[in-house]
């Protein structure tokens, strides 16, 4: 397969095949202009990057930085790593993240869910799941968004940068419908959040349009060491059997996901338009929608049992 | 022919016996869903129309992310 270049092709999307440069100056200002066309990134803003050491959060934090290079912007910039305390899977992940971050130029901070909440994933998650049948990754999601939101704000950050890609994107859309979660279907799109709120540090997507293969090609291609390294607690979550429903349909029918997440962009002005009322949670003072937040619910459960 | 597959997820490596010759239907028979992965060939990414050889090193990379 050729691009239209006559050069080899890397890969096949949709409608064309592309080579090596091609598909670099194609991903790159396809993120470019996912980040212009939503607004994700104003002049004066200081930005948190979540990161992970994965492929999403280094190529998030490489063109972000990038973006700022090319429009002339001076935002101040941050990385912010939340290790989960997962034996055998995190640690690793943090090591690629730090070496990249120091070729970046870029500082980065790393707080744990054991010295932020407490306990680690791995001990917090068997004394919640006995007590509400929480998966791990319930639990995981919401201690995650819980310090990320709290320490990006705690920096200074205004907005929180997120590696989030068409695919997760496509799975929380299937996720939120399949469990008719109308109201949690509302905070997705490119910026997260329903309400501008002093509490929440908005979160902003712009890897937003590109699918998985495409943002694991375009680390390939830049050379980046990034070792797959799998979640233990990945194969028990709903997550990733829609995961694998998604990728049989695109196989079957090119465009699926991205057909999910155009027409979901068309009905979430309406989606937006239910806000709940954001009060603070009376045992840390975090955003919450009644009484106490759900971190800290959890975080009582896990104390409650020691 | 002979083809020697390294599988990034598993880290395994074995060697399978295949009758046909591109890279969609090499997927194909090792039941991979090709949306998941990136099929390498000495340091370079195949795409499905490309023709493998007999004593051919692929590597299956995978692309979903692992957490």
């Amino acid at each position: 397969m050729k691009c239209h270049c006559q050069s080899k092709a890397v890969i096949e999307l949709q409608h064309a095949a592309l080579c090596k440069s091609h598909f670099i100056r194609y991903f790159e200002e396809k993120v470019f202009k996912t980040i212009n066309k939503h607004r994700l990134i104003d002049r004066d803003e200081k930005l948190c990057i979540a990161t992970s050491g994965g492929k999403d959060s280094l190529t998030v934090l490489y063109l972000t930085k990038k973006y700022l290079k090319k429009y002339k912007m001076d935002n101040e910039l941050v990385a912010l790593a939340v290790d989960e305390g997962i034996e055998g899977y995190r640690a690793k992940t943090l090591e690629d993240l730090k070496k990249f971050c120091e070729e970046q130029e870029v500082k980065l901070n790393i707080v744990s869910f054991e010295k932020g909440l407490g306990k680690s994933l791995d001990e917090a998650y068997p004394i919640i799941n006995k007590g509400t049948s929480k998966k791990p990754c319930n639990v995981c999601g919401v201690w995650r968004r819980y310090l990320l939101n709290k320490y990006a704000r705690d920096l200074g950050a205004t907005k929180v940068v997120t590696g989030h890609n068409l695919d997760d994107e496509a799975q929380a859309i299937v996720m939120n419908m399949f469990k008719a979660n109308t109201k949690l279907a509302g905070r997705l799109g490119p910026i997260s959040g329903v309400q501008e709120h002093k509490l929440f540090t908005q979160r902003v997507k712009p890897l937003y349009f590109c699918n998985e293969k495409e943002v694991r090609l375009y680390t390939l291609l830049k050379g980046w060491q990034v070792e797959f390294t799998e979640c233990p607690y990945a194969h028990s979550g709903y997550r990733h059997e829609i995961q694998s429903m998604l990728n049989d349909f695109e196989e079957k029918y090119s465009g699926t996901k991205q057909g999910i997440v155009n027409s979901f962009l068309a009905l979430l002005p309406l989606l937006k338009e239910e806000k709940g009322e954001i009060g603070k949670c009376k045992e840390c003072g975090e955003a919450a929608n009644k009484g106490v937040c759900n971190a800290c619910k959890m975080k009582e459960m896990v104390n409650n049992a020691v | 022919m002979e083809i020697t597959i390294k599988k990034e997820r598993e880290r395994t490596t074995e060697k399978v016996q295949f009758n046909g010759s591109r890279v969609d239907e090499f997927l194909k028979e090792l039941a991979i869903n090709k949306e998941a992965v990136l099929v390498v060939r000495n340091s370079e990414v195949l795409t499905s129309d490309e023709e493998l050889q007999d004593k051919d090193v692929i590597e299956i990379l995978s692309v979903v992310s692992g957490g």
